[in-house]
């Protein structure tokens, strides 16, 4: 399917914003969604709204199977072995929060090492920051190669038998680098380490296998991947998460409640304290279903065009800066810039006065922005439905803007 | 590309503040040092203040951020240079109401700041506008 068949599926895209057709180059931030998702979500509410996993009542099944068979698509998205591996949770954030309280709360001591690298999210850099703090532990990060790569050297010398958990985020929000997290994993086995995958940004964009991958936990969010807010995944080895302790507690993931002491549901149910977030997994069993039919290989290979695409198309611009890896095999279809003498934040809204949505900011990635020695950035990310003449309409919009900005004197 | 619209943002005296800022740097002797930032986008401030006998004598900025919130800070020194400090907190009240786009005193001489109104109508900039007042009024509050 080519793009522009894609766009007509996602009712958003088809409007005007500033008198412009709408260019929507944010999808790193947020996805847009299809009419599909749109409608399996208001079909639940219409339909079958009912609480899952008690109502003896024929919407509360429909309701249950709809929820758990979204787990199953998750299941099989993902290539996880089971369902009982397949946690639902707010986000990725929520998912790496539960593995550091969870799993880093019971197995990192004092003086043990968490191993994360300069380019994460402030998602997979904070729970590990308090978990340090919390457990006298050592946080450390892999450095950066002057492309902004993740080298197997670099992650072999920081990596050492005191390192308990590494995690690494598998694309990244900024640069567009696709890291090498099935070799990281294995060095962090190696050393008896347990491998944690942020997949917010490559679950969206390119097959995960997490079995291949051989990671022990992976995060991602549902929104990201032309699902809705407030849903994402948490996966984890299914030996590593019998052992674990649940974060939240009440209704939902009991088995036994008495009056002093309570026994916890088996997998997945122990970690889904209170009533779930059924619309939004339901919502993501869409996504899911969209995305397959579309086809993973397909959108990765738009993407990378995408990306050359604007690389080449951009770097004709004078006076504009291309961050990260200019090989753009290396990169998913993200691209983060910055026009002399023009603040991201102005470039962004001259941009917007022509309908382009672009991210300006540190991208929740402040050590990222240190390490590029930048305060903040401009970014445009892409995903299916765009296409290259959105390209050629940031790359003159861009243009455009460094002529406003030296005419405004 | 409408520009028209732009221009209500990116006033000329805006640009001039911009790329000529007043008052920047540091003040080695000031009495106060306050530190701000935007967190949504990494927009940085310290604002040195010296304040003498009630007033503000001397004030003085540096920082790192678009051109909006750097001329703001630009002009919001220029305006509370010599200023009482009761004055200097009824021109930020005042600010913060034009920036807004709501209903505000204009016997209040703004002076060049007035060239920001047109910020009122891109909310998503009104935080650029408003972070080196607030540091203002977070120091004489103090």
């Amino acid at each position: 399917m080519n793009p522009y068949e894609i766009r007509k599926l996602f009712p958003i895209l088809d409007q005007e914003v500033n008198g412009q057709p709408l260019v929507y180059l944010d999808s790193a931030a947020t996805s847009q969604k299809p009419a599909a998702v749109i409608e399996a979500i208001e079909q639940y509410y219409r339909g079958y709204n009912s609480n899952v996993h008690r109502g003896v009542h024929t919407l509360g099944t429909k309701a249950t199977d709809a929820y758990e068979g979204a787990r199953e698509k998750v299941r099989k998205f993902i290539h996880a072995s089971s369902t009982e591996e397949i946690i639902f949770t707010r986000g990725t954030t929520t998912s790496l929060n539960t593995v550091a309280r969870s799993y880093g709360g019971a197995n990192v001591k004092e003086g043990d090492e968490i191993v994360i690298s300069y380019m994460e999210h402030h998602s997979n850099i904070i729970p590990w920051q308090q978990l340090a703090k919390d457990k006298g532990a050592v946080l450390k990060y892999i450095p950066l190669q002057e492309d902004g790569t993740i080298s197997l050297d670099d992650a072999r010398a920081t990596i050492t038998e005191a390192t308990k958990i590494v995690s690494i985020m598998q694309v990244s929000n900024v640069l567009g680098v696709i890291n090498p997290v099935k070799e990281i994993a294995k060095i962090a086995h190696e050393h008896g380490a347990i491998m944690v995958v942020d997949g917010a940004q490559s679950t969206p964009h390119l097959k995960v296998d997490v079995r291949d991958l051989d990671c022990d936990f992976f995060a991602f969010s549902g929104h990201k991947m032309v699902g809705p807010t407030g849903i994402g995944v948490l996966y984890g080895k299914k030996e590593l998460l019998e052992k674990m302790e649940p974060v939240e507690f009440g209704g939902e993931m009991i088995d036994f409640v008495g009056l002093y002491e309570s026994t916890w549901k088996e997998l997945p149910w122990k970690f889904e304290g209170g009533t779930p977030i059924i619309a939004g997994a339901i919502g993501l069993g869409a996504a899911i279903d969209f995305l397959e039919e579309i086809g993973l290989d397909h959108i990765e290979r738009h993407e990378h065009r995408l990306a050359a695409y604007a690389i080449e198309k951009m770097s004709a611009v004078e006076g504009l800066t291309i961050y990260g890896p200019k090989d753009a095999e290396k990169r998913a279809g993200v691209v983060t810039f910055n026009i002399d003498d023009v603040h991201p934040h102005d470039v962004a809204t001259v941009l917007d006065a022509d309908g382009i949505a672009v991210r300006a900011g540190h991208h929740c990635a402040q050590p990222l922005m240190k390490w590029l020695d930048v305060s903040s950035t401009a970014r445009a990310s892409f995903y299916l439905y765009n296409t290259e003449e959105d390209i050629d309409k940031l790359v003159s919009g861009l243009v455009k803007t460094k002529e406003y900005f030296s005419n405004v004197f | 590309m409408s520009f028209d619209n732009l221009d209500t943002l990116y006033r000329q005296v805006i640009m001039d503040h911009y790329k000529k800022p007043r008052n920047k740097g540091m003040l080695e002797d000031g009495s106060m040092t306050i530190d701000m930032n935007n967190p949504t986008c990494g927009d940085r401030i310290r604002l040195t203040m010296k304040i003498e006998a009630g007033k503000v004598s001397d004030v003085k900025f540096d920082g790192d951020g678009c051109s909006i919130s750097m001329s703001s800070a630009s002009m919001m020194t220029q305006a509370i240079k010599g200023k009482d400090i009761q004055e200097a907190l009824a021109m930020s009240d005042t600010f913060s109401l034009m920036i807004q786009g709501k209903e505000y005193d204009d016997s209040i001489d703004l002076g060049d700041i007035e060239a920001l109104q047109g910020v009122s109508k891109f909310p998503a900039r009104i935080k650029c506008a408003t972070l080196a007042w607030k540091a203002m009024e977070k120091g004489l509050k103090e």
